[in-house]
């Protein structure tokens, strides 16, 4: 078909986490402008197969941007060159024919690999874990409307609950730091009613868990928000640090 | 005060010492510029305010020290965060992206901070130590010959011009980065600050850069 391309990969291969990696030269030919990148990669992949060779390890559930599986840092961006996007959303016509394109998984001491472009994101679980939630006691379904929140807060609430957790925003940062990430998930309840009564408690443990994780500190260059492909704004990570702080000066918690 | 250090070696904790430490430097180099602009108005109005100084020495020395310990704290914390930082991300990447998401100022604050700290220490034996440790011309109140004298020297104040642009830089991230810091960011007035910051910059990196400048090419040989 005409307009098909034909494509260098460099892909990042390492067995196990504790294995030396490096990059594997790929050629894919015939490729459309209309599949998706990790259709590309399916491609390759069953060539691979079909070839005995072990196919190369991606991450990948939902393929329509909610699931927040799929990563792959593509030519030095975290989901690929285009923005509020992921990596199963972005399509091969972005690319030009003879390209050679990097592939490289999420770089960070806190997501170490698993197999080739697959790392393990079990931090972040680790960090919703420690506080990243609203604790709400059984029985019946209370009224709808019964306690009377804002627009202006629900707004700010649904913003930072559209994080899918991917981890791009470690992946951008030059710190490999966590922020956005811990920040979309602290603000999602601070500004809601439901979210008030473990409010203090929450942000210190999910920032102390945050640390004792291995992510890097923020240091505000906003690569995680340009990166970001729900778009998550930086404001939340200054709720964040409000937060810490009146934690720190109201609450009575000297352990925490 | 457990929970007090615990708080201030956190993550957070560490940008906020950071962001006060730095607020504090750029209450201070506002102080420092008005006292070097004076030297536009000649030897008499400059030698007379560092004599003015001289005459309240006791308070001037004790400024000096905790300025020193807020250069301290935020060097020593620069430095740690710059190291933790390199630690989290062991392996990096092959290709650098970074140009595309964001601003040149904020990936070099480690670079701009240790240049600066090299200028600092140069700028404090040139003039510091000249003004206070026994200059022939500082024990005749000569400050402002001193200040003519040294930058007479081009290569001297083609340096220090490039030093003031490179502390442009760290101080157009670190102003506003300050305010993000603090939590003070919000729709409505965080682009102002952005605004400021850099009007700030800008009014700093011309003002001190425009003393080496007068000296080379307007004051001459005119000592």
């Amino acid at each position: 078909m005409s307009g098909n391309m034909n494509l260098t990969l460099k892909i990042w291969r390492q067995a196990n986490a504790n294995a030396v990696g490096g990059f594997v030269t790929f050629n894919v030919k015939n490729i459309s402008p209309d599949s998706s990148f990790l259709e590309m990669l399916d491609i390759l992949n069953e060539e691979l197969e079909a070839k005995g060779e072990d196919p190369v390890a991606f991450e990948h559930d939902c393929r329509e941007g909610i699931c927040g599986a799929c990563s792959l840092v593509i030519n030095g961006r975290p989901h690929g060159p285009l923005a509020r996007i992921t990596t199963c959303q972005l399509h091969m016509r972005h690319f030009k024919d003879g390209d050679t394109i990097w592939i490289e998984p999420w770089r960070a001491k806190a997501f170490p690999i698993i197999k080739d472009l697959i790392v393990d994101r079990t931090s972040f679980e680790k960090i919703i874990q420690a506080g990243g939630f609203i604790s709400v006691d059984t029985g019946g379904v209370p009224d709808a409307n019964a306690i009377l929140i804002s627009k202006d807060a629900i707004e700010k609430a649904t913003d930072a609950a559209a994080c899918i957790g991917c981890g791009a925003c470690v992946a951008a940062c030059k710190n490999a730091s966590a922020m956005l990430f811990v920040s979309a998930k602290v603000s999602q309840f601070a500004v809601l009613p439901q979210g008030q009564p473990e409010r203090y408690q929450r942000v210190q443990a999910m920032v102390k868990k945050m640390d004792e994780m291995g992510f890097g500190s923020c240091t505000n260059t906003y690569a995680c928000e340009a990166e970001c492909p729900k778009g998550i704004s930086v404001r939340n990570i200054a709720q964040l640090n409000r937060d810490y702080f009146n934690a720190k000066l109201k609450s009575e918690n000297v352990e925490a | 005060m457990g929970w007090f250090f615990r708080a201030l070696n956190s993550s957070i904790g560490k940008k906020f010492v950071m962001a006060v430490t730095g607020i504090c430097l750029l209450l201070f180099l506002i102080i420092h510029l008005i006292n070097n602009l004076t030297l536009y108005g000649g030897p008499e109005i400059f030698d007379t305010v560092v004599k003015n100084l001289e005459s309240i020495k006791p308070l001037v020395r004790v400024i000096e020290l905790v300025l020193v310990l807020i250069f301290v704290l935020h060097i020593f914390n620069g430095v740690r965060l710059w190291i933790e930082n390199k630690k989290a991300r062991p392996v990096g990447y092959k290709v650098n992206g970074s140009s595309e998401n964001s601003d040149l100022f904020s990936r070099t604050m480690f670079v701009t901070g240790s240049i600066i700290f090299i200028f600092l220490v140069v700028h404090l034996r040139t003039f510091w130590v000249s003004f206070n440790l026994g200059h022939p011309l500082a024990a005749e109140h000569k400050y402002y010959q001193i200040v003519a004298e040294a930058f007479s020297d081009p290569l001297y104040s083609i340096l220090y011009v490039a030093a003031m642009i490179l502390l442009g830089f760290h101080l157009n991230h670190g102003f506003q980065s300050a305010f993000q810091t603090f939590g003070w960011n919000n729709k409505k007035y965080f682009p102002i600050i952005e605004k400021l910051g850099l009007i700030y910059t800008l009014v700093m990196v011309i003002g001190f850069a425009s003393i080496p400048i007068y000296f080379l090419f307007f004051y001459g040989g005119n000592l």
